[in-house]
């Protein structure tokens, strides 16, 4: 099947109905065996059990970057190409980059308190995230707040493009500035400075969350498409009731 | 019985918190879902149709 194709909303429609029930499954075994992984990792020689916050941390603040890279890819969509299936793919991403950049800024303050001594500073890494939750608001905002959606849409697509400057702050906060968080460790020039017995429950919970954002942000897909079916049938209807 | 040591609140805090927020998204899709499709099928029912179904019939 040519890709196209998967820019037709009906055809969309069908592929992720078909889809759905096999990423659920795959995402539900992967967060048991990564669960199992977590729990049975052992302690850090310096953090103890702590370390078992890493494994909902690190895979939230992965995703929600991904989450604002996919609006800006959506944004370029929307304004360039002006396709309705770009603006739906960013318009469903922003709630859930949202709830894992919240998941992130919060596990990273209960990880913090014991290891740093301190729920919060503002150094660079954790100051570029809260603004990274803070764009995912203004964006939430422009979309639910437009009187017309193809206003809020276009609004919401150049903040999603001006944003993305804020993803290599956050990336590379940590080599820039003097910071509290630690450097990168996982994805690192000479390879992971993390013990495996820790680093593959990472990865597989890792994976877990990439596919639950997947399988959410597909059926938040679908659901902005059925929204604009019943608005567009909403309008079909008052037109013909004061033709 | 797996020991989280002395700050096993600050573990257990962190995977509540998430479990919650996941939950949520979750609750707010399925509930989304069928809000959607409950609407459609109240307009369907009413005759209303789409102009791309109207050009299909």
């Amino acid at each position: 099947m040519p890709v196209i194709d998967l820019a037709n909303p009906t055809r969309f429609l069908a592929i992720v109905n078909r889809a759905l029930p096999w990423l659920i499954a795959v995402t539900v075994i992967l967060f048991a065996v990564g669960l199992f992984y977590a729990i049975n990792a052992p302690d850090d020689y310096q953090q103890g059990a702590t370390v078992k916050i890493m494994f909902l941390h690190v895979p939230a603040a992965w995703l929600g970057m991904l989450g604002w890279g996919l609006m800006s890819v959506a944004a370029l969509g929307t304004l360039v190409w002006r396709h309705p299936l770009a603006d739906v793919a960013g318009k469903a991403a922003a709630p859930i980059g949202a709830a894992f950049t919240f998941i992130c800024l919060v596990t990273g303050s209960l990880w913090g308190r014991p290891t740093w001594g301190t729920y919060w500073v503002w150094d660079a890494r954790l100051t570029s995230m809260l603004v990274l939750l803070l764009l995912y608001f203004g964006v939430l905002a422009l979309y639910w707040t437009a009187e017309e959606p193809g206003r809020g849409a276009r609004a919401a697509a150049i903040l999603s493009l001006v944003g993305a400057v804020n993803l290599p702050i956050i990336k590379f906060s940590v080599d820039w500035w003097n910071t509290l968080h630690q450097p990168a460790s996982v994805f690192r020039m000479g390879g992971s400075r993390i013990d495996p017995a820790l680093l593959t429950p990472l990865l597989i919970m890792a994976l877990a969350f990439t596919l639950l954002f997947a399988t959410l942000h597909f059926a938040a897909m679908r659901n902005e498409i059925l929204r604009r079916r019943v608005r567009s049938m909403r309008l079909m209807q008052a037109q013909e009731l004061h033709a | 019985m797996m020991s989280l040591g002395p700050h096993a609140d600050f573990i257990v805090a962190a995977y509540a918190v998430t479990v919650f927020v996941v939950a949520a998204l979750v609750a707010w899709v399925v509930l989304d879902y069928s809000a959607q499709r409950r609407v459609l099928g109240d307009l369907e029912d009413r005759g209303v149709t789409r102009r791309s179904q109207r050009k299909a019939g």
